[in-house]
């Protein structure tokens, strides 16, 4: 892992990151830090608190000791919403609108990236002709694909992917590398959960793994 | 940030309404079903329902209301788009508040627009339908934001419509004794005015409080 000395803070910091369920620990303490330019790769069995990490850093769940930091800042609600763009297992499409109508929809809550259009994302992700589909006919790969480009028109530079190569075929495993490889090259951080079977983005990468605790 | 978020709120709303217009006139036909059975059960004649037209009328829009608050926020926790809601850059209470409103314009208002024929169905004196109606606009939205609250209570669980119900009429029952006691006072010939002071008063604390409240309670079933 190339280390590279730089002044700006990192991206996200995580200090004595914990989160216990019902008094159970799921994980934690964690300590870990991504800067701009490099992903974190969350690795770990089923169970291990993959997914409780990544909601516990969208802020869906509160961490029960330790910080957060983003950017060098307190991570407080306003500058989370801005930051991160969250990929959970549930798609957030309504199955009677059509897919471009979904990605309208959900540009319109978090806002879209310069200078890119949801056709043109759709076009990215190998969803073209699909625009006046109802997301209830898309197959489960194919939901998964709008998702990303949901995320690719999201205007947040840190990407919190929970799980982005399930139901996904080779071609759309290249894809997610590929769009991931692009926004580190523009600036941005992602996180990734994997239980360590594909293939990782050719990009900086920093791994951490989650044991399940005893 | 808030204007684009709520428009688009809006527009998505309108178009799973259309999409799915047969659901959307439920509550509509329900209120309808309710004030013409009643009007035969009582036999048309037109002294007895001209009584009882006012709190038929407020009884049917209420429990309209009440049949589709459960899909209030369901559908959307269950495909994560409330997950999404909490993440966005606008406050999830403002998104709960749209939604609210949303629902209060898609159920209550066609009913309001439909009152005036439905209370000559009833014979209702003419004199009290300004009252009924004023009643009504002030009610119907204070009745879809206490509703939220709840609906937002039992967003965690399963199957949870009679839960829904039970939650919800206790905080309906001083809407609707305000409302039709409006509509009363006014029969009688007593200023209905305070009434409907109390009404707005409602409304105008609910629309500040209750989608915080019902966003305090979406965060808590989500967690």
């Amino acid at each position: 892992m190339p280390e590279h000395p730089s002044t700006a803070p990192p991206l996200l910091a995580a200090r004595g990151l914990s989160f216990a369920r019902n008094e159970a620990p799921v994980f934690g303490p964690l300590d870990f830090v991504v800067e701009a330019g490099e992903a974190l790769l969350v690795q770990g069995d089923n169970g291990a608190g993959k997914t409780t990490l990544l909601r516990v850093l969208a802020g869906l769940l509160h961490a029960d000791a330790g910080e957060i930091e983003i950017d060098g800042h307190p991570a407080k609600t306003s500058l989370r919403s801005r930051a991160i763009a969250y990929l959970g297992h549930l798609p957030a499409l309504k199955a009677d609108l059509g897919a471009l109508e979904n990605l309208d929809f959900l540009c319109g809550l978090h806002g879209r990236r310069r200078g890119q259009t949801a056709v043109a994302a759709m076009g990215i992700v190998g969803l073209a002709g699909y625009e006046e589909t109802l997301a209830r006919q898309l197959s489960a790969g194919q939901k998964k694909r709008l998702t990303l480009a949901r995320l690719w028109l999201s205007p947040a530079p840190l990407w919190l992917l929970d799980e982005p190569y399930a139901n996904l075929d080779l071609d759309g495993i290249n894809l997610v590398n590929r769009m991931v490889q692009a926004h580190l090259r523009g600036g941005g951080a992602a996180l990734l959960t994997t239980h360590g079977a594909y293939a990782a983005p050719p990009v900086r990468t920093r791994m951490l793994t989650l044991e399940r605790p005893a | 940030m808030m204007w684009p978020a709520a428009r688009a709120l809006m527009a998505r709303d309108l178009r799973l309404l259309w999409r799915r217009r047969g659901d959307a006139l439920q509550p509509a036909l329900f209120a309808l079903l309710v004030v013409v059975l009643f009007a035969l059960a009582l036999g048309g004649e037109a002294q007895a329902l001209a009584k009882v037209a006012s709190a038929v009328l407020w009884l049917a829009v209420l429990l309209a209301g009440l049949l589709s608050l459960d899909t209030l926020f369901r559908g959307d926790a269950e495909d994560g788009s409330l997950e999404q809601w909490m993440l966005a850059p606008v406050p999830l209470s403002w998104l709960v508040l749209v939604r609210t409103f949303m629902h209060w314009a898609t159920t209550a208002l066609p009913l309001l627009v439909a009152t005036p024929f439905l209370a000559e169905l009833l014979h209702l004196p003419h004199g009290q339908l300004p009252v009924l109606l004023a009643g009504l606009a002030l009610g119907t939205p204070l009745l879809s934001l206490l509703g939220a609250v709840v609906a937002a209570l039992t967003v965690g669980m399963r199957r949870s419509g009679i839960l829904v119900a039970l939650l919800a009429l206790p905080l309906y029952v001083p809407v609707l004794v305000f409302g039709a006691g409006s509509v009363s006072a006014a029969a009688q010939g007593l200023d209905p005015v305070g009434a409907l002071l109390l009404l707005g008063a409602g409304l105008a604390v609910a629309l500040v409080l209750a989608p915080l409240a019902a966003a305090a309670a979406i965060r808590i079933a989500l967690s």
